[in-house]
């Protein structure tokens, strides 16, 4: 009796061992959106600028991954017509993804019980053909999530540390995001979104070697829509590949040498 | 409740009714006393893990926490309740003799190890709540070393104190069992063929040291570094 | 026993009337008066969870919220939830039937710790009255699982009470567990090797054993909630570097293996019933009681299975999927043991029997639909859906409840020595099964479709399999309701039982019905195997 079912199973558990990997992974060149949940609602933002509460905007045959943090408590981003679901957690970021096969209109459900509207936690995923796409994504955009981090990176003072110059007290910021950061005590971090939100809501904890621990906390004063601003801020100083400046402290000559241009590398959730 | 027994003789006063005689009787308490230690096992169990998950997240802020425990009332405590454990073995070795007096002294000074240790534990969490150490209390820690937090070192404090407070708190029902015991011993309750709740209160009198010889260095010793 | 037909009759002197007043009940230690009391417990807080129930499936008949509030809605599916799971299923079977039949079946005179026993109903019932007054008070909302950082930090209701009463159920489960264990090592009859036992007392030593392993990390999972909500100072805070998901898997870590206190007894009911009603021995007895074991163990291995889109490492999922696998293949043991038992039985279609084959049916389908939701693939798919409710209730309302109702009509005959009057109770068990699987099999395709669980609203394409829903569940509560009318009626007005109406080699059959205080006149010798019915062709039924 046991030969026979126990096959079955495998071959199941195979099958969506193999999905949940797949999951797990989200393509490095998915469209990359990013979004806030909060007690009730779902807020989206588009690199370019779109924002967006309850819907969501995508073209259809391209991956999309979606990076979502919540506010508050946990909730979940589900989909059934994708056949994804992900819980979206507090002081986390996660990314899931997916590729819409064909165009329409899909419920969005937030499946992680969240207090009194979590059954108005909806909306609606809106799957548009490439061109429809192009002329959506054209209309009302304010400016874009890294133009809008620009302008706080500037208001929270960043800027007056996070130099290239003599002047600097922080680390020069270009290049950084997907690079490998050297810690102070020996470990090394790949510095993706959770790294750069730890390294403002929580500074002291993981000190770049050779910088002093200085740097003010921000916590209760950045919030989640302006975090997603500043990470996106920050994913696009590209590092000037010569690095001269002949005036820029170097705290890490091996830290210099390893700054060369990578690949913004989409994590794991 | 009467049980028949062999030729009219008269059960123990002792005897409860499941039971045919007092072997039975000893080995079934035993073995309730050692199921349910494995109940408070598995309760400090889900603590530890949850500090063990932490510690090794936050390692520095953790550290930084260890720093701030006193280690001369933490090692003072600890031989003072290795010691009342050893009062406690003697006491029962006294039971399974049927001294009753050497019962009533041994435990006499197991409790008055145990009250000591309290009262050590008392002022420790004074002078805590005077260092602004408490959670929720006014918490307010200051440190410059790097790779800590502060609220990660206030989360280490938020687990010291319900650790050795769920400590504390079976410390003081193992100290109500003790006197139990004692005052039942100078009633001569117990003889050598009769004195297993003195095991059985031993039995957890024992945990209950076994659990803070493991709390101890977790908490105290295992990141103190020479500063 | 005797086949002689005459009219049966109680014996004088038995454990209902050897003492009258409400102190010899509030104050024995007799562990057949224990369970009565907990039987009285533990029906009323089944129905106080069944109008919660009532109230939700009302509310789901349209798909927007137009009965109770929002607020409201998630206050009566969270007190379902915890009345159901923590007053009703895990005391069921254990500590009613358990605590009844159990040393009757070592053969002793009570369980190892009478008093401890005690104790356990008394914490039943504080944990009971403090639940049920926070209920009253104004309710909680974080639903029974208590997800931080909801229930520590954003919820608005009486978490803390409620935290505490479910702490008092907790300990009692405990005392219950270590009472079962201990009389099983402890105080069997002469003769009773393990391998004699009644497979019944396998399920129950299995059951404490997981009671006592798995209720102490749930009690300090919700202390910790209740320290974060009271002082305000909490390791799930996320603003602290707390770990939301860390409570997650405290809590799961007792709350897998609580279904399996829920479905083990139950599953050791069933195999009474089935031998017992096909007068044959249990087929490969020794495979029987170690799956009970391997339940157990496994149990404990699989609780990340409700956390896979929580935000778990892809190996630990690889993990717990294949671990989920491996936990069904006990239960699949059990089930064809007793299809197997059945074939060429001499079978007897009386209504404990139903409630068995009713358990064998739903209980499988339960299962398979387990292993739906432990491929990680289409996990992701169905989970916290109505596909996962479906799955829990196939498993405790048409596995546990029914394996409980079916032990409660077996041993009706010993507990009080009336018969209970067996038209009604088929055309109960009838109205039950047609009721239960209108309920929830829609539940399965809503799930599938999309629908999420613990909504108060819902979109307007699932409001057809809905009212079916609610249908059914008018249907069950009419089933449910009538046991509860004959049995009472049959207290007075049944026929009185002869001391062992089926027939069964039970060793709690061979003394009379009721029994006496102490159960047996002499401690009984048990010198056979279990269910040797092929030894003992005289024993027929007699009822």
């Amino acid at each position: 009796m046991v030969d026979h079912p126990a096959g079955h199973r495998l071959v199941i558990f195979v099958w969506g061992a193999a999905v949940y990997y797949s999951y797990g992974a989200p393509p490095k060149n998915a469209l990359r959106v990013y979004g806030t949940a909060k007690q009730w609602m779902w807020k989206f933002q588009h690199p370019d600028g779109q924002r967006e509460i309850n819907e969501l905007h995508v073209p259809v045959g391209q991956d999309v991954a979606v990076t979502l943090i919540s506010q508050d408590v946990i909730h979940s981003f589900f989909v059934p017509a994708f056949r994804v679901k992900m819980d979206v957690l507090p002081n986390r970021y996660r990314t899931v993804w997916f590729r819409p096969t064909r165009a329409g209109t899909y419920h969005l459900f937030c499946a992680e019980y969240c207090g009194t509207s979590h059954s108005g936690m909806i909306g609606w995923v809106m799957v548009m053909e490439p061109a429809d796409y192009e002329t959506w994504l054209a209309s009302g955009a304010e400016g874009s999530l890294a133009s809008s981090g620009d302008k706080l990176f500037r208001h929270f003072g960043c800027i007056s540390c996070h130099r290239a110059d003599k002047g600097a007290r922080g680390p020069d910021l270009a290049g950084l995001y997907g690079k490998e950061v050297h810690l102070q005590d020996g470990t090394t971090q790949i510095a993706d979104e959770n790294y750069i939100r730890e390294s403002i809501l929580a500074p002291k904890a993981k000190i770049v070697a050779g910088w002093q621990p200085i740097m003010p906390v921000f916590q209760g004063q950045v919030n989640e829509d302006e975090m997603l601003e500043l990470i996106a801020y920050i994913k696009s100083l590209q590092q000037n590949p010569l690095n001269v400046n002949p005036n820029a402290p170097i705290p890490d000559e091996e830290q210099r040498k390893r700054n060369p241009q990578v690949e913004p590398q989409v994590t794991r959730p | 409740m009467s049980h028949s027994t062999e030729a009219g003789t008269v059960p123990h006063p002792a005897l409860q009714v499941p039971y045919r005689d007092l072997d039975q009787q000893r080995e079934t308490a035993t073995l309730g006393m050692f199921v349910f230690l494995l109940t408070e096992l598995m309760m400090f169990g889900g603590l530890f893990c949850a500090y063990l998950v932490y510690r090794t997240l936050y390692f520095p802020s953790f550290q930084e926490g260890s720093k701030h425990m006193d280690l001369a009332i933490g090692a003072v405590n600890t031989a003072v309740l290795i010691c009342s454990s050893l009062t406690m073995a003697l006491g029962v070795q006294a039971a399974q003799k049927g001294r009753s007096k050497a019962i009533v002294s041994w435990m006499a000074v197991t409790l008055l190890f145990g009250c000591t240790f309290l009262v050590l534990k008392g002022v420790e969490y004074y002078q805590h709540w005077r260092a602004h150490e408490v959670p929720g209390l006014g918490f307010d820690l200051a440190s410059s070393t790097a790779g800590v937090d502060i609220a990660r070192v206030q989360l280490f404090f938020v687990l010291y104190f319900i650790m050795t407070g769920l400590h504390a708190l079976h410390m003081l029902i193992g100290i109500g069992l003790v006197t139990w015991i004692t005052i039942c011993a100078g009633k001569g309750r117990y003889t050598e063929g009769y004195h297993n709740p003195v095991e059985n209160v031993g039995l957890y009198w024992h945990f209950v040291d076994l659990v803070w010889i493991y709390l101890f260095p977790l908490l105290y010793l295992i990141s103190r570094t020479r500063t | 026993m005797s086949a002689a037909p005459t009219a049966a009759v109680h014996p004088r002197e038995h454990y209902l009337n050897v003492d009258y007043g409400i102190r010899s009940w509030l104050l024995t230690t007799d562990h057949k008066r224990i369970a009565i009391l907990y039987m009285i417990s533990v029906t009323v807080m089944f129905f106080i969870g069944g109008i919660f129930a009532t109230l939700i499936r009302l509310e789901l008949m349209t798909p927007a919220g137009d009965l109770v509030t929002s607020d409201t809605y998630n206050k009566l599916f969270t007190m379902h939830g915890i009345v159901m799971v923590f007053f009703f299923l895990i005391p069921s079977v254990p500590a009613v039937i358990g605590n009844f039949v159990l040393p009757m079946m070592v053969g002793a005179r009570d369980m190892a710790f009478p008093k401890i026993n005690l104790l356990s109903w008394y914490l039943y019932v504080i944990g009971a009255g403090i639940t049920l007054y926070c209920i009253t008070i104004g309710g909680v909302d974080t639903g029974w699982t208590f997800y931080t950082p909801f229930s520590t930090t954003y919820s608005n209701t009486y978490v803390f009470g409620s935290i505490v009463g479910i702490l008092f159920a907790g300990f009692s489960s405990i005392f219950t567990g270590l009472n079962f264990i201990a009389t099983i090592h402890k105080l069997r009859a002469p003769g009773l090797t393990w391998r004699r036992m009644q497979l019944f007392l396998w399920s129950n030593y299995a059951t404490g054993v997981i009671m006592i392993l798995g209720t102490p990390v749930v009690a300090i999972a919700l202390i910790l909630v209740a320290v974060e909500r009271v002082w305000h100072i909490g390791i799930f805070n996320p603003a602290l570097g707390g770990d939301p998901v860390l409570f997650q898997h405290l809590f799961w870590f007792y709350s897998h293996p609580a279904v399996y206190i829920m479905v083990l007894p139950a599953m050791g009911v069933v195999s009474e019933l089935v031998t017992t009603f096909s007068r044959k021995r249990v087929f490969g007895y020794e495979f029987v009681a170690a799956a009970s074991i391997a339940i157990a163990v496994f149990g404990f291995l699989v609780w990340g299975h409700h956390m896979f889109v929580a935000g778990i490492s892809l190996y630990s999922a690889l993990l717990f999927s294949i671990m989920s696998y491996l936990v069904a293949i006990p239960s699949a043991v059990k089930v064809f043991n007793w299809t197997a038992t059945l074939y060429k039985g001499a079978i007897s279609y009386r209504t404990p029997m139903l409630y068995a084959f009713g358990f064998i049916g739903l209980f499988t389908m339960g299962g398979l639909t387990g292993l739906f939701v432990a491929a990680l693939g289409v996990d992701i798919h169905v989970t916290d859906t109505y596909f996962v409710v479906a799955h829990f209730h196939y498993i405790m309302v048409g596995g546990t409840v029914m394996a409980y109702l079916g032990a409660i009509h077996y041993w009706w005959p010993k507990m009080f020595g009336r018969m209970y009057p067996e038209g009604w109770a088929k055309l109960s068990a009838g109205i039950i099964f047609i009721g239960f699987n209108v309920t929830f099999f829609p539940q399965f395709l809503l799930g599938y479709l999309g629908m999420p669980r613990r909504y108060h609203a819902y979109a307007p394409e699932f409001q057809v399999l809905n009212v079916m829903s609610t249908a059914g569940a008018s249907i069950l509560a009419v089933g449910y309701m009538l046991p509860l009318i004959y049995l009472l009626w049959s207290l007075r007005y049944g026929e009185i039982a002869p001391a062992n109406p089926w027939g069964s080699t039970g060793l709690e059959w061979q003394t009379t019905s009721p029994p006496p205080t102490h159960n047996f006149e002499e401690t009984p010798v048990v010198t056979e195997e279990a269910y040797a019915y092929d030894k003992h062709p005289e024993m027929e039924f007699v009822a």
